[in-house]
């Protein structure tokens, strides 16, 4: 039956090449630019550790002073207390943050230096968040504690330093230092780069530049410390009296720079986490170092983004935008079947006339709409190919990422079918209601 | 010419041109917010920074080493300034579209324990306004003691300049001059008012909050050195600003991102805005094209649907003219009601919108535009399917099918 309505279908295609084209055309138009939108939120919006995310948390308390208190904590926290929540270990694992650039100096006469994006860090760091390794492995506690002058650089830096030879045991300058290579990163390339996300919520949705690359070198945070010493301070979330500025060590002004992530393995776990939070906040209080309101909070990773409205406003206005042409172009559809399919009134009257269930005319419809969903289909498929293509070429951080994954090459198809079937129902139902004789005595 | 009995036909297709309305409808909602965002954003690409952009060069550098000599800045300056064609040059801890460098709270009341007010302090060398073609309203520009080291984020002195507009909305109805600003632990007194100095990163929502203190040459004010020169000179200024960095200043970085003629600046600033604009005028393209194809693609089945009736129409008197105004006025009917929906679903859409990305409300001036080419698309459509319904001869009355 299947077959007998395809031949049908394509007999009723070569008689109104046109009306067809522009029914293919529509469709095609449609699931082109919504494919292309929602392919760029899917990679947007996706879950920057899969497997992991559900274990990852954010702490955060109010740790500043004066008269202007917050609604919301801020993004980051004072080194005191980020330092004080890391030594507890309550955590199952737990690593502190802290981020800028650093010069790297050239090793030999003729290399001019650069500046590299520098995460001073601690050693959970890396199994926390499944770095992947492509030689050597990370510092060791101890040689934390020490401040040994060891640090981790990616693949990226390890490309244009070295050409990707295995580089563990070579040093290089940083800021004056001497570093000692114990790691270097395979690509690693978490989207968004979920532990810099921080200020995005007042950024006014402009944040695509927070699915870029992450860092190039890491250090443990006391060599951090000391090796970026008279470069300026580390990126800072904001200050609630003057910094102490510049020379002067940067752990006790007054401003929020280090972020704490931590993993909690278990549901148990995280709830005495918090209660640990409450009560490390509570003394402190007593003690009078923190003087506003308690205002804790443990996002998990997730809600941390949410909070933070991580994918970027235009891409979602974008994804509104390219729904509703295709809302357009359904509607279109649907008039431009209606209009054929009434056309053809007589035959189908013919058609029911000798034995046609109206089943079987509706079945012939849809084999009819469909078909032409599937070819709308395969042209949508080039044009999210081309739209993809064109948002490559946008000097946006997320650019590189931009590909079609299987998921969406095959949404793309079900949206076109879907919406072909969208389209189809209500003309094939008109369609199947034309009554036989009718039809035959106005011939 | 009637319009009843085009009611009356039209009752007949009550689907079909309820679909087509629905679709001018949607098209009229989409295409006046894509629009009032295209303007929204070619507005903020036209922003006016207030500074002489044509003739600006600007060289970021970073990396400077600790041990570096308190003087490299003293050093890189005349540097620059004996570059042919270079008629000044400032240090400054910002310009507009560079990284932000001096946004902090402050407060204009004395006794006001609340940092209430936020602001872009620019801290600025003795060249500054001179360089950047700043224009002086009211006051004075600084004197030789208006100058701080900047040892902190702000300069130690005690006066400082504001944006006229930005005075004007702290200060209203009375003069800026003589008033202070208490940020950080100083306390700095208005001398003048420049007449508009946008923020480094202007948006929609701060454009012109901004202050200009005096600071010393020095390490505290070393990153970003602006030079003036002709337009036609810009190029070669900035080939022979770098190569001089790598002279004077062999150990620093040349910040690539920030550096380049305050037009690269200003472009590079603005791409996504400008992405987003040509995203949207493609969506509007693309959404006219299939909507008139649309009305094509329908009406040609009606006039096919419908020559019997249009030749014994014809056979009964009706010129051609009164068969194309028939199906002209049609379509004006079918498409002023997609219209008249389109409007309440606009105002929903923009609602939406506002709600969620913080979009200025939609001026009412769209509608009207919007009606208007939908109405113009609708004809222009509608003309090919009505000549042809317009050329069918009478004597089609006589045939049988």
């Amino acid at each position: 039956m299947f077959g007998y309505y395809f031949d049908l279908a394509l007999r009723s295609f070569k008689r109104s090449p046109v009306l067809t084209g522009l029914m293919v055309l529509a469709i095609a138009v449609g699931i082109g630019a919504s494919m292309t939108t929602l392919t760029v939120m899917w990679l947007l919006s996706g879950d920057p550790l899969p497997g992991r995310s559900g274990h990852i948390y954010y702490p955060q308390l109010d740790p500043e002073q004066g008269a202007d208190v917050r609604r919301n904590p801020p993004d980051m926290l004072d080194y005191t207390s980020a330092h004080d929540l890391w030594q507890s270990g309550k955590a199952d694992r737990q690593a502190l943050l802290i981020d800028s650039e650093i010069k790297v100096q050239p090793t030999q006469p003729g290399q001019s230096p650069f500046m590299a994006k520098l995460l001073g860090t601690t050693s959970d760091f890396f199994p926390m968040f499944g770095t992947p390794f492509r030689y050597g492995a990370a510092w060791s506690a101890a040689d934390e504690a020490r401040s040994a002058r060891q640090t981790v650089i990616s693949d990226t830096l390890n490309q244009r330093l070295f050409g990707g030879a295995n580089s563990v045991g070579r040093d290089i300058i940083l800021n004056g230092h001497n570093v000692r290579i114990v790691g270097v990163l395979a690509h690693w390339r978490p989207h968004p780069l979920f532990f810099m996300v921080v200020g995005a919520r007042n950024s006014g949705g402009d944040t695509s530049s927070l699915y870029g690359p992450p860092q190039d070198v890491y250090l443990p945070l006391p060599t951090a410390l000391d090796v970026h010493a008279g470069a300026g301070d580390f990126a800072t979330f904001t200050c609630w009296a003057m910094p102490l500025g510049p020379g002067k060590d940067q752990r006790s002004s007054p401003c929020e720079w280090v972020s704490l992530w931590v993993e909690l393995d278990t549901a148990v776990k995280a709830a005495s986490y918090r209660r640990y939070l409450d009560d490390y906040d509570a003394q402190q209080r007593a003690l009078g170092r923190l003087t506003h309101p308690a205002n804790t909070r443990l996002m998990l990773l997730s809600q941390w983004l949410d909070y933070q409205r991580i994918v970027p406003s235009d891409v979602k206005l974008q994804n509104w935008f390219a729904f509703g042409f295709l809302a357009v172009c359904l509607f279109n559809t649907i008039g431009l079947l209606l209009a054929k399919f009434m056309r053809r009134s007589g035959e189908i009257g013919v058609r029911r006339a000798l034995g046609a269930s109206r089943r079987a005319i509706f079945a012939q419809c849809l084999v009819e709409a469909s078909s032409i969903g599937l070819v709308g289909g395969a042209f949508g498929l080039l044009l999210t190919l081309l739209g993809l293509w064109v948002v490559r070429q946008q000097t946006v951080a997320y650019a590189d990422l931009v590909t079609l994954d299987a998921s969406m090459f095959l949404l793309t198809f079900v949206l076109a079918i879907v919406t072909s079937l969208l389209a189809g129902a209500f003309p094939a139902l008109r369609a199947s209601a034309v009554p036989p004789a009718l039809q035959l005595k106005s011939q | 010419m009637q319009i009843r009995p085009i009611f009356a036909a039209l009752r007949r297709h009550r689907m079909a041109s309820f679909l087509i309305a629905m679709e001018i409808a949607l098209a009229c909602a989409i295409l006046c917010n894509a629009l009032f965002m295209i303007i929204n954003r070619v507005q903020l690409m036209q922003l006016q920074s207030g500074i002489d952009e044509s003739r600006l060069v600007v060289v970021s550098i970073t990396g400077v080493d600790a041990n570096e000599t308190a003087d490299m800045a003293a050093r890189m300056k005349a540097g620059f300034a004996g570059i042919t064609g270079v008629e000044s040059v400032a240090i400054a801890n910002a310009v507009p579209f560079t990284p932000r460098a001096g946004e902090a709270g402050f407060r204009i009341k004395a006794d006001d324990p609340h940092y209430n007010q936020q602001g872009h302090f620019y801290v600025g060398d003795v060249g500054f306004a001179k360089t950047l073609g700043l224009r002086l309203v009211a006051g004075r520009w600084f004197g030789p003691d208006d100058y701080g080291n900047v040892t902190s984020f702000l300069p130690a002195s005690h006066t400082i300049m504001v944006d006229r507009s930005y005075a004007e909305h702290l200060w209203p109805g009375e003069s800026a001059l003589g008033k202070q600003v208490y940020a950080g632990d100083g306390s700095y007194q208005v001398v003048g008012i420049y007449d508009r100095l946008a923020r480094p990163d202007p948006s929609v929502d701060a454009t012109e909050n901004t202050f200009v203190t005096g600071g010393l040459d020095g390490r505290g004010l070393s990153n970003v050195y602006v030079l003036r020169t002709a337009p036609d000179q810009r190029l070669r200024v900035l080939a022979d600003a770098r190569a001089l960095v790598l002279r004077v200043a062999p150990t620093v970085v040349v910040d690539n991102d920030n550096t380049g003629t305050l037009s690269d600046l200003r472009r590079i600033y603005f791409a996504s805005d400008r992405a987003m604009a040509r995203l949207l005028i493609g969506v509007i393209a693309a959404l006219l094209m299939v909507t008139a194809l649309g009305i094509v693609g329908l009406a040609s089945f009606w006039v096919g649907q419908r020559r019997k009736q249009i030749g014994v129409r014809r056979a009964l008197g009706a010129r051609r003219v009164d068969i194309l105004r028939y199906f002209q006025i049609e379509n004006f009917l079918i498409v002023s009601g997609g219209i008249a929906v389109g409007m309440v679903l606009t105002f929903g859409v923009n609602l939406l919108l506002m709600e969620k990305y913080e979009l200025p409300r939609l001026p009412w001036i769209y509608l009207p535009t919007a009606a208007v080419a939908l109405w113009v698309l609708g004809q222009l459509a509608v003309l090919a399917p009505a000549l042809r319904a317009a050329a069918v001869p009478p004597v089609e009355a006589t045939r049988s099918v």
